[in-house]
């Protein structure tokens, strides 16, 4: 029976390191190639042995397929969907197709090299991929546009869908024939500020693997948060603290600087907003150029104001960190666990007037982690101790479906078995109950390296002779088209092509002449009258019964019946039995069958 | 299958196909050159516009002279001007199922083709087809709602009168379909029955019919379509470009094996060379300004303008024109540059490269912060403060009859330092400038059409191999002015099939194939036999369900439960319900085998007979005749069930079913 498999390389009841291995239909797809931060070597990459113990990945893999990029909350230094992608490609070696969105084939090379320099040039690590590395692989990678199917080889098919989560974030529908997985990536069913809301049709796949992040979590109505969010910063500000909002580059970076900007338009603020300089700024114009990817609203304005142009965030200088008075500043990266946002929290953290407000998720080992968890007494490097007096804040804008969002994306797309990756496996656990009770289809949530095998029972196409199929529906009972109907053919199975034509088709074609099998059954009635009359009787006889079938007297004397044909001759020696002889074919046996006995009964006495 | 041409300009078509039951109309051009015969529309009173003498007919009179003027031996006529609708009478319009737009200059009659036909249907479009099209209508409503003209000339329409009329007036087609302007709520109305669509998307019609757009390479979001079902396929090529300017490039590959190629929007110019014409276009522009003249660029919104843009870029410093101003007024100047910058997946190769760098695709961004490109939404306003000359301007409309265009005619017309230069290959340029003449100004025609040449369509065809070619009359003989030039038409085997307005064509091709799907459980209750090496077959007698014209085949309902034997006779008195199939039969009967089987089963008196065509079989006892040939058997017997159905079961062991 066909089946499609399943074997999460990261990403199995687990955050981070997305990478799972699909086989449907003979061919093999890996989707994302994460990176795992916990771990300082090989293993914060995929086990990519896994694949294929020996032998070349790119006579196994058919295709790779990046859902997003991003180094969003939750992810940089932990996960992120391209990390391993160098890794995987060049030094692991794979030379096939990988498909991303453009704006991810934009920013993409731009990140790897980013985070290459912060691994190897700032932490003086080896055995990591050079920039080189990153330029070849970005060789190999194909842009594809949303809703645009991308034939990958003959039979295997991909579709991307907008995913909503960072800009460029896509679903992917994966296709062999009948059967179907779509792979959600990361996504969100709210659209925010800047990006519009994930979408799917109801494709009804066989398979839908999808991210359940916040599997148990139903968040509260974004316009609370927000103004909630609002009302600290501007609080801070009023009484002369500095605000430090850790961000990744991409993402919620881009929607709180939308917020604070209308913001401080609307109350007429003062105070400066600052953003990191970097990659953010040239993120800013990645929105500005792909803006089609982002909401309703602002593609609609951008002639008139690009949403993306600031007025009054202006890019950072490290020494406006010690300036005295209130200020905003957004700085990356998003976890406090390096960089420059680390450096102001340092600065900073000792002044109960400032705050800190995280906005996503952060990973156990990071100081925001730390801070999170009501750790004020911190340990740098060095052995040093960093007293946190300022106020720390966590407000969730992280842009994943919440269990609200995954039902929705479920009710849209239809699928007849659901996977979950990229969770915790307890949090999972309940998802899968609720999807399992809500919709009655299957759910796994296999653990790393744990294959899951998914039957699938697919119908089989077939190629049918026009003129069967317009016999077929021309000869129907009824004349309700919609109303099925029995069809009679011959399937022709020939080097892999599955033909259904018509019985005598199927005959020509082989070179072969039908056999006629014919019956002639003697039939005696006792009847006294004249042939002519005698036929006469039972044609009205016929008539009756046979209300549904055309019943014809000819000019020559016989009766028809549909095809069969009725003759009377006087019986040679007793002129008062009447011999009616019924000749009909092998195709019209039943019915042919049924005329003898009846006529066999006599024919009514009344009749006359 | 059957196209209905709707309109007879090749390079602005509009067809209906009807397709496997789906109609769609392919394009909805807006043939404009009717404008021609009017007056321009000034922005600011002309009064030599005003003066013109008013018409007087051959035989002295006069009643024609409010509507049409002479201009140098010129008839216009004095009104709003009008435009040549497509056909909407050769078919019901409200019944089209969707209209494919292939680029933004083949929607432009969308709007009188959803709001007045009664259409239901959807229009499938790409996003900067769509964009750009918005861009199009606006300035065209625009610029002819801004001067609003008291008059409607409708006399000079009528059969008779225009009888009486001078050339080219008097030939002018269908003047009485002739249309004003659509309003912005019809254009919007017209928009919000798009549904936006991107390259290589499948797009599933009433499950009967896909359809894709693929890249054609001439404009930003422009593309080609391939209708098909299973097993047609029909390509629809309109407006391709083989040239690498900015827009994606053509998608060739996708369009072979198709049944028919139906090949519209050829160029208009196939003589000239657009890189050529660029050069010219550059070379004229700097001599006209070095002098000490202007520089009038009548143009379009959006398209060659960009790529004009981008040659002035690196062509303005090595000509030393760094400090002539260049204006572009247009009502959406504005938006036409910005739109440009933001389709990065619709850009060829290198633009897109620069996207990722980040970097603005068109190099007109620098050329705005250097503030050597400024745009304005007209000649009112800032404009008029900021203005210089000598300068360049690029303005629209190309027909030169509404639009900033106009003013600038009027204001530089009668100096012979100016030169007008003509870029778009839409309208005769000649015809353009009669209402101006008398003109002292240098006219340049350089005509920039990136569409595919005649060389290009025959390398085209031959790669893709298309069975049929359906195209416009024109494309099948020489242009009427160069006669001669055999090369200068479509040359394929078989010849083309050529189309005029308000014909209907019907298509060849012949479907033999439909999909099916045969249920899982069907296909496992299915006994293939091996007929032929390789060849099996399996007779199949299953239930059809037939539901957005897609058709399933599912294992038919048990029969019912074989009834006992109190109960056979009752039965026996049912009518049989519905027709019961039988299988075909096939092979031969050998007639020793068969006697000796007989036997075997108790028949003791078997007699066999030769016939010149077989054997007949006597069974004495039961007065039973078997005639048996080489493609037939004949059973005749009394009026015997049992031995009829022990005799059928026999002669049907030998024989096998289909």
């Amino acid at each position: 029976m066909p089946e499609i498999k399943v074997t999460p390389l990261g990403a199995g009841q687990d955050v981070g390191r997305s990478c799972i291995l699909v086989s449907i239909a003979g061919k093999n797809v890996m989707l994302d190639c994460g990176m795992h931060m916990g771990y300082n070597d090989d293993r914060r990459f995929p086990d990519f042995s896994y694949i294929t113990q020996n032998g070349r990945l790119t006579d196994f893999l058919d295709c790779v397929i990046i859902s997003f990029v991003s180094n969003g909350e939750k992810k940089v230094l932990l996960f992120c969907g391209v990390l391993s992608l160098p890794y995987f490609s060049e030094m692991v070696g794979y030379d096939g197709p990988i498909y991303m969105t453009h704006p991810t084939k934009a920013i993409c090379p731009i990140l790897l090299e980013d985070y290459r320099k912060i691994t190897v040039d700032k932490k003086g690590e080896t055995n990591f991929f050079t920039s080189q590395m990153i330029k070849d692989c970005m060789k190999k990678v194909v842009a594809v546009h949303l809703h645009q199917t991308v034939q990958v080889d003959e039979e295997l098919e991909i579709k991307a869908y907008y995913a909503g989560h960072v800009l460029g974030a896509a679903m992917f529908q994966i296709k062999v024939g009948c059967e179907s997985v779509v792979y959600t990536g990361d996504y969100n069913m709210t659209p925010d500020r800047h990006l519009g809301a994930a979408w799917i049709d109801k494709c009804r796949p066989d398979l839908l693997i999808t991210e359940s992040t916040y599997a148990t979590t139903i968040r509260d109505s974004k316009r609370c948060r927000e103004r909630d969010f609002l009302k600290k910063v501007h609080e801070t500000v009023e009484r002369g603290g500095k605000v430090l909002i850790p961000v990744f580059a991409l993402g919620r970076a881009q929607e709180l600087c939308i917020l604070l900007e209308t913001f401080w338009e609307r109350m007429n603020l003062k105070a400066p907003i600052y953003f990191s300089t970097g990659l953010t700024e040239k993120a800013n114009h990645y929105y500005k150029l792909f803006i089609t990817w982002t909401n309703q609203k602002i593609r609609k304005t951008f002639v008139q104001r690009n949403m993306f142009e600031f007025k009054h965030i202006k890019a950072f200088d490290r020494a406006f960190a010690d300036n005295p008075g209130p200020m905003v500043v957004f700085a990356t990266p998003g976890m406090l666990h390096a960089g420059q946002s680390l450096q102001i929290f340092r600065k900073w953290a000792g002044n109960e007037k400032n705050m800190v407000i995280m906005p996503g998720y952060c990973v156990q080992g990071t100081v925001g982690h730390k801070i999170l968890s009501g750790q004020r007494k911190l340990e740098m490097e060095g052995r040093q101790i960093l007293e946190v007096k300022m106020q720390v804040e966590y407000m969730s804008f992280s842009a994943h479906a919440d269990a609200k969002g995954i039902m929705q994306l479920i009710r849209q797309a239809e699928p007849r078995n659901v996977l979950l990756v990229h969770g915790e496996a307890k949090k999972m656990e309940f998802l899968k109950q609720k999807i399992e009770q809500e919709f009655h289809v299957n759910c796994y949530m296999p653990a790393n390296g744990e294959t899951t095998t998914i039957f699938t029972n697919p119908s089989i196409p077939v190629d049918i002779s026009l003129g069967l199929l317009k016999r077929e529906t021309a000869i129907g009972l009824l004349p309700d088209a919609k109303k099925p109907k029995l069809m009679h053919g011959t399937l022709i199975m020939k080097d892999n092509s599955f033909r259904l034509v018509s019985p005598e088709q199927a005959l020509k074609e082989l070179g072969l002449a039908e056999h006629q099998l014919r019956f002639t059954c003697r039939v005696h009635i006792q009847d006294p009258r004249k042939e002519h009359e005698t036929v006469l009787r039972v044609y009205n006889h016929l008539k009756g019964v046979l209300k549904d079938y055309s019943v014809q007297h000819l000019p020559d004397g016989s009766i028809t019946v549909e095809s069969i044909l009725i003759q009377a001759t006087a019986h040679s020696e007793d002129q008062g039995t009447k011999v009616l002889l019924v000749s009909w074919t092998y195709q019209d046996e039943e019915l042919g069958s049924y005329l003898t006995s009846l006529l066999k009964k006599g024919l009514p006495q009344s009749s006359s | 299958m059957k196209l209905y041409c709707l309109s007879g300009h090749p390079t602005l078509p509009c067809n209906v196909l009807k397709f496997k039951s789906t109609t769609i109309m392919l394009d909805c051009g807006l043939d404009m050159t009717s404008t021609l015969n009017f007056l321009p529309l000034p922005l600011v009173q002309s009064p030599r516009l005003s003066k013109l003498p008013g018409l007087v007919l051959k035989d002295g009179s006069t009643f024609l002279d409010k509507e049409l003027k002479e201009c140098s031996g010129h008839v216009f006529v004095d009104s709003v001007p009008e435009f040549c609708l497509p056909e909407t009478e050769l078919l019901d319009l409200s019944t089209v199922d969707v209209i494919l737009i292939s680029n933004y200059h083949c929607m432009m009659a969308l709007p009188y083709i959803t709001e007045y036909t009664g259409f239901t249907g959807t229009v499938y479009a790409t996003e900067p087809t769509v964009q750009i099209g918005r861009l199009l209508m606006e300035e065209l409503v625009n610029s002819i709602e801004r001067v609003p003209k008291a008059q409607s000339a409708s006399t000079w329409k009528n059969k008779e009168v225009q009888r009486l009329l001078p050339a080219p007036l008097k030939d002018a087609v269908e003047v009485s379909m002739w249309r004003k302007c659509y309003t912005m709520p019809e254009v919007n109305a017209a928009l919000s029955k798009i549904q936006l669509v991107g390259y290589s998307q499948k797009i599933e019609l009433f499950g009967a019919v896909q359809v894709t757009p693929l890249s054609s390479g001439y404009a930003l979001g422009s593309s080609n379509w391939i209708i098909q079902s299973h097993y047609e396929k029909v390509s629809y090529v309109s407006g391709s470009s083989l040239l690498t300017t900015h827009p994606q490039p053509m998608d060739q590959a996708s369009l072979k094996n198709s049944d028919v190629l139906i090949l519209t929007g050829l160029t208009q110019i196939p003589t000239a060379n657009p890189d050529g014409m660029v050069g010219e276009f550059c070379s004229n522009l700097a001599m006209t300004v070095r002098n000490g003249g202007n520089v009038l660029v009548p143009c379009y919104p959006s398209g060659v303008i960009y790529d004009l843009l981008e040659c002035l870029y690196q062509y303005i410093d090595s000509a030393g024109l760094s400090n002539v101003p260049f204006y572009f007024i247009s009502p959406v100047a504005n938006s036409s540059l910005e739109f440009s910058q933001i389709f990065a997946e619709w850009l060829c190769h290198n633009k897109q490269t620069k996207v990722y760098l980040p970097e603005p695709p068109f190099p007109h961004a620098e050329l705005i912060q250097t503030n050597k490109l400024k745009h304005y939404p007209s000649i009112h306003g800032d404009f008029s403060n900021d203005f210089k000359q000598p300068c360049v301007i690029f303005t629209g409309h190309p027909s030169l009859r509404f639009g900033d265009v106009v003013h600038f005619m009027e204001l530089w017309g009668k100096s012979s330092l100016n030169t007008v230069i003509f870029t778009e290959p839409d309208f005769s340029y000649l015809d353009a400038l009669a209402p101006y003449q008398p003109l002292a100004m240098k006219c340049v025609y350089c005509p920039i059409d990136t569409r595919l040449n005649f060389i290009q369509v025959s390398k085209l065809l031959k790669e893709v191999q298309p069975l049929h070619v359906v195209c416009p009359e024109q494309y099948t003989q020489p242009p009427p002015s160069q006669s001669h030039r055999t090369d200068l038409m479509i040359d394929c085997q078989p010849p083309p099939m050529s189309y005029r307005r308000a014909e209907v064509l019907t298509l060849p091709y012949k479907r033999r194939y439909e999909k099916i799907e045969i249920m899982p459980e069907l296909a496992d209750s299915l006994v293939p036999l091996e007929i032929k090496p390789g060849i099996s077959l399996a007779t199949v007698s299953a239930m059809l369900h037939t539901k957005d014209n897609k058709h399933v085949l599912q294992l038919p309902p048990k029969p019912p439960q074989p009834p006992t034997s109190k109960k056979r006779k009752r039965v026996s008195d049912d009518v049989p319900e519905c027709k019961p199939l039988k299988p075909l039969l096939s092979g031969s009967i050998p007639v020793d085998q068969f006697v000796q089987t007989l036997e075997k089963h108790g028949f003791s008196d078997v007699k066999v007979e030769d016939t010149a065509k077989g054997h007949i079989v006597l069974l004495q006892e039961a007065e039973t005749l078997i005639q048996i040939e080489e493609d037939s058997t004949h059973i005749i017997c009394d009026n015997d069930e049992p031995l009829r159905v022990k005799l059928r079961d026999l002669v049907l062991k030998f024989l096998q079913k289909f």
